[in-house]
């Protein structure tokens, strides 16, 4: 029976006191509007720093549902055709991966300004916009892989291989404008200084997830297995 | 109030045993060579099932009855033995006992799936589509025609989509509605869909396989006793499902001959 | 450091009507609107297994009205096969997603996990906001189905491809009807996977002070393994919904195999695979079972450790349990496709761990009986409905002894048998869950006590009721009574149909004591006596406020916690036999006899 009980730790007899910052259970929520950058990164539950890889891990889980369905597709049937993937993938490939350079440069500059090191905060505001930009392109370049394939010939139910280009290539799209939503947020967030440390650190790792994410698929699809 | 559920709960668990104890409601007596190996199974698990929600049920009631009496001392007492115990007859009464009952049963599941059919075993077609079997048998010559799905057209009765004017061993194939097998004599089945899934229940050969559109799979059986017993579909297929059927009869050699002279007679 | 101005809150009071009930962050505001649409859900559920129970013990017979709802589906109020099966798919994805899934999970989790950790809310209100709104969508898509010319599906809610995937020349409301189906589960994935993120991040960040992992109530590891799996499980469904949906209407061939001709034509997809649909589903579909069950069972140790007044023999057994049920949910899938052409041997790998799954189920199980020995145990509806869950729970689960082997799942595969046991195992035993929850947790949620007579009442008639339904499943099984079948019409089956006729009106019945529930419900939410902080004499967080919780649970202070919610049974200074987790109190020992 259960109730032999360990003495109390000290460190937990303290009073109730309201924390406005670090982990606690209550009070988290509580942001400063326009207040200043430096003080308010830490107003946040580290939640997000943690729930971002909950959520990619669930990404991951669908992709992985998306894969397994490519592979047992493409050993049920013969009439899997190998399709030549339209060059301008390659180019949008280094822009996404670019994005995540010039993510990480303005992730650097943000932390920077804040810790103290330095006074200007403009400089990573435009590399989020760059950042920005880069993403924007990627999806654009996308569109443009489509309307390539379309000009072959080559649509959605044309053949399994092209079905799963769409699929793969549409889902991702989706998930990185996702990003793109992040992003905006993020710049919005340092525009009022409301921004969390932990709100930038979370939607940079799902920037750099998109990155990978994309470098699977399209090796997935080049490769040909 | 709890005396009355512990009394509810025992006098369900054993009302729920006795039409299982009586055999009130039996699957329909079987009829093939490997069946006896899943009845015996079904048998002993019925035994360990039947055996452990009694147990269950029972100590569950006798202990709300004896436990669930108003008391004034604050003593509360403590299982013997406490959890350890219970852990340990959940993995060695209930665990090894279930996964061992489990390995023997493979027995039961090897018989039907993992021998092959004898080779003068009988090959016999089904095609399983909206809401009919039909089945089809070789000939004279022992080869089935190709098909072609294209041709399939119920209008002119050909059902199976074959092509005689091109394909010589389509020309003498048998096609029926009814199934009909020699008794004590191996039958390779060869299964085909149609169009959307299916499946080929006879209860009483224990004998049951989905169809698989896409993939052609094969059972193999023999059955031991004369009669007419219904094949079932039992996989989804549409709004027809509950009343896709076909007949199975199992003749004598002769009865058989002599059927399979009047369908050839038929074609 | 800065001055700063004033701490705007991102989630304070709510303001207006809107904020404050529709679109609200609160979790409990969100908890309330998730159990209002589970049980708006289990009566429209509820009515279709009616309607469809009549069909069955009576399939000439004509229900008055029905020709009103569909004059296609019912002329002259006279159940057609097709209209059967299109309410029996109906009936198990309404059940199964919007009560089974929403109801101890979304809607139990939402109100009491952040409240048993300690926090003032979950660290993602929006999200949380829009999982409600998400799952509201799919239920309004779903519904939606049997307003379309052709009606709702037949495939069933598993769904088989090619029936669900070739279109509407495979059967009525495999056009629109399936499509909606496949959007509605889409869209529900969307907002299940919003709620487990919420749940999670909640668990792992959000605990106050003092609150260890090891203190963590029973429910909330419960509510927590559930979401690691809803998270995993969800994220597979999706998958399968979009490839399902392109199948439909974008011409793709992800599931339709090549050659299949419908009313002699060929259909016009090729190279699809048949199986590839059934590993995704049930990749989900057996997880799915424990979202539903797992909830119940976290819900089920919460009320009788709290009405036994002892600890459970051991709370870690059941944890680890629960952990290895959700583990082994994930190698046994295969277990509901031995007979569907997959190979052979893969049967064999999968039935070893099904028939594993019956170690952590009997563990869970003698703890719980082993515990109710030298309790002092309380009866009340909340802590009957969780003792009919042990006897359901166990009558669902030993009937898995026999469809967890190959061999006699031959005969037992598609047969009555298998609804008999999904129905015992995670439809009753997890309403069961629902009920004690709700006769638990209801003075909290409203600050209103739950009549104990009727609920009493209720709890013997549908005890009574359920068995009489659900155990005759088994012996039609038994006799190899094929499920799904609109009318009996094989001669094997024609003996079995007084059965059936008994299963319905023991359903008609037990359906109908279930308004004794709803009247309670509301007769209780507006003319129940008013509920003490802790009527229970509970020890978890959620009795250490008043009831109903203000907006912002604890009023602004954290709770510290000091022990762990198993401090049942003890003895203290002031008298009580328990210690709340926030009490800084000392047991002076136990209070075990001999």
């Amino acid at each position: 029976m259960a109730t032999t009980l360990p003495p109390p730790k000290p460190e937990l007899l303290s009073l109730p006191e309201r924390r406005q910052n670090g982990h606690s259970g209550g009070g988290q929520n509580l942001v400063p509007a326009g207040g200043d950058l430096r003080v308010t990164q830490h107003y946040s539950p580290p939640a997000s720093s943690s729930a971002i890889w909950v959520a990619i891990a669930a990404i991951c889980m669908s992709f992985a549902a998306f894969t397994s369905a490519l592979i047992v597709r493409q050993g049920s049937s013969n009439d899997w055709r190998h399709i030549t993937l339209p060059s301008v993938l390659f180019l949008s490939t280094l822009l996404l991966l670019a994005s995540s350079v010039t993510l990480e440069v303005a992730r650097r500059r943000v932390a920077a300004y804040m810790g103290g090191a330095t006074a200007d905060i403009a400089p990573s505001r435009l590399w989020m916009y760059l950042t920005l930009g880069l993403g924007l392109l990627f999806v654009a370049g996308q569109y443009a892989a489509w309307l390539q394939l379309r000009s072959q010939g080559l649509y959605l139910a044309t053949n399994p291989n092209s079905s799963f280009f769409y699929v793969f290539t549409a889902i991702h799209a989706v998930h990185v404008l996702g990003g793109l939503a992040g992003l905006l947020r993020v710049i919005r967030k340092l525009g009022n200084a409301s921004l969390r440390r932990s709100t930038l650190d979370a939607t940079a790792y799902y920037w750099h997830f998109m990155g990978v994410l994309w470098v699977y698929l399209f090796l997935l699809l080049w490769l040909k297995i | 109030m709890g005396k009355l559920l512990a009394v509810t709960i025992i006098i369900i668990a054993i009302a729920s045993a006795v039409p299982f104890v009586m055999h009130t409601w039996e699957p329909p007596a079987d009829v093939s060579t490997h069946g006896g190996l899943i009845d015996e199974q079904m048998a002993d698990t019925m035994i360990e099932a039947g055996v452990s929600f009694l147990a269950a049920q029972i100590l569950l009631g006798l202990f709300i009855w004896q436990f669930s009496k108003p008391r004034t001392d604050s003593k509360v007492k403590t299982f013997p033995g406490g959890a350890k115990g219970l852990v340990i007859a959940a993995i060695v009464l209930v665990g090894v006992e279930v996964l061992a009952l489990g390995a023997f049963g493979s027995k039961a599941w090897a018989a039907v799936y993992f021998t092959p059919p004898a080779a003068d075993a009988m090959p016999v077609q089904v095609q399983a589509g909206q809401f009919a079997f039909y089945f089809r048998y070789p000939g004279p010559d022992g080869k089935f025609g190709p098909l072609h799905p294209e041709m399939i057209n119920e209008g002119n009765q050909n059902l199976f989509g074959l092509d005689p004017e091109h394909d010589v061993e389509s020309r003498d194939d048998v096609v029926t509605a009814e199934m009909a097998i020699p008794v004590n004599k191996e039958v390779h089945l060869l299964m085909h869909a149609k169009d959307v899934s299916h499946s080929f229940y006879v209860p009483a050969l224990r004998i049951h396989q989905d169809f698989v559109p896409g993939l052609d799979l094969s059972l193999h059986f023999t059955a031991t006793k004369v009669g007419t017993y219904e094949i079932v579909c039992s996989q989804l297929c549409g709004l027809g499902h509950y009343n896709m059927r076909a007949y199975l009869k199992v003749l004598s050699q002769q009865d058989f001959d002599e059927w399979m002279k009047k369908e050839q007679a038929a074609q | 450091m800065h001055e700063t101005a004033a701490p705007a809150v991102v989630h304070g009071p709510p303001t207006t009507f809107l904020s404050k009930h529709v679109f609200s962050l609160d979790h409990k505001v969100i908890g309330l609107q998730y159990y209002t649409l589970a049980l708006v859900a289990v009566v429209t559920g509820m009515v279709l297994s009616w309607l469809m129970r009549i069909h069955l013990g009576w399939s000439s017979a004509a229900i008055p009205g029905l020709q009103v709802l569909s004059p296609n589906g019912a002329p002259g109020g006279v159940m057609t096969p097709e209209y059967y099966l299109q309410l029996m798919t109906m009936h198990a994805t309404i059940m199964v997603f919007f009560v089974l899934t929403t109801a101890p999970f979304a809607a139990f989790g939402n109100y009491f996990l952040p409240i048993q950790v300690g926090a003032e809310d979950m660290p993602f209100p929006h999200f949380n906001m829009m999982s409600f709104w998400t799952t509201f969508t799919a239920f309004l898509i779903l519904v939606a189905a049997f307003f379309v010319p052709d009606g709702p599906p037949l495939s069933g809610w598993t769904a088989y491809a090619p029936l669900s995937a070739i279109g509407k020349n495979a059967g009525p409301g495999e056009g629109t009807g399936q499509v909606l189906w496949a959007a509605a589960l889409g869209v529900f994935c969307i907002g299940q996977l919003l709620g487990s993120l919420n749940f999670i991040s909640t668990v792992l960040d959000m605990r106050t002070k003092g609150m260890t992992l090891a203190r963590l109530p029973v429910t909330c590891w419960a509510w927590f393994i559930t979401s690691c799996m809803g998270l995993t499980a969800f994220a597979v469904l999706m998958p399968a919904t979009i490839l399902l949906i392109l199948d439909h209407v974008a011409g793709t061939s992800f599931f339709i195999a090549s050659g299949l001709v419908l009313n002699d034509q060929l259909v016009p997809h090729s190279g699809g695979s048949t199986l590839l649909w059934q590993h995704l589903f049930w990749f989900f579909g057996h997880p799915e079972v424990y979202i539903a069950i797992v909830p119940g069972m976290g819900i089920v140790t919460h009320v009788l450790v709290t009405n036994m007044r002892r600890p459970m023999l051991s709370m870690k057994a059941i944890l680890y349990s629960m952990w290895a049920l959700a583990f082994l949910s994930y190698m046994v899938y295969g277990h509901h496709m031995f007979v569907s052409g997959m190979n052979p041997f893969s049967s064999l790998v999968f039935s070893f761990p099904t028939l594993m799954i019956t170690i952590p189920s009997t563990v869970v199980v003698l703890i719980w009986i082993g515990s109710l020995y030298g309790s002092k145990l309380r009866i009340n509806t909340a802590s009957l409905f969780a003792l009919g869950f042990i006897s359901m729970f166990v009558s669902g689960g030993v009937s898995g002894f026999f469809l967890a082997q190959p061999s006699i799942d031959i005969m037992l595969h598609a047969t009555y048998f298998v609804v008999g046991h999904f129905h015992m195992v995670m439809g009753v035993a997890a309403m069961f869950g629902i009920f004690s929850g709700t006769y638990f947790w209801f003075p909290k949620m409203t600050g209103h006590m739950m009549n104990e007579t009727i609920g009493k009442i209720h709890f013997w008639l549908t005890f009574v009721g359920t068995y009489c339904i659900f155990m005759p499943f088994h012996y039609l099984g038994w006799a190899g009574n094929v499920r799904r079948y609109a009318a009996f019409t094989d001669d094997f089956l024609k003996p079995l149909i007084p059965v059936h006729q008994f299963i319905t009106v023991a359903a008609i019945f037990t359906g109908a004591v279930q308004l004794l529930f709803i009247y309670n419900l509301i007769y209780s939410r507006f003319r129940g006596p008013a509920a003490p902080a802790n009527p229970w004499e509970g020890t978890s967080l959620e009795w250490a406020m008043p009831s109903p919780p203000p907006w912002n649970n604890f009023g602004g202070h954290d709770p510290i916690v000091y022990h762990d919610a198993d401090q049942y049974g003890v003895k203290t200074a002031s008298g009580a036999d328990y210690i709340m987790q926030n009490s800084p109190e000392q047991a002076l020992g136990t209070a075990e006899g001999d």
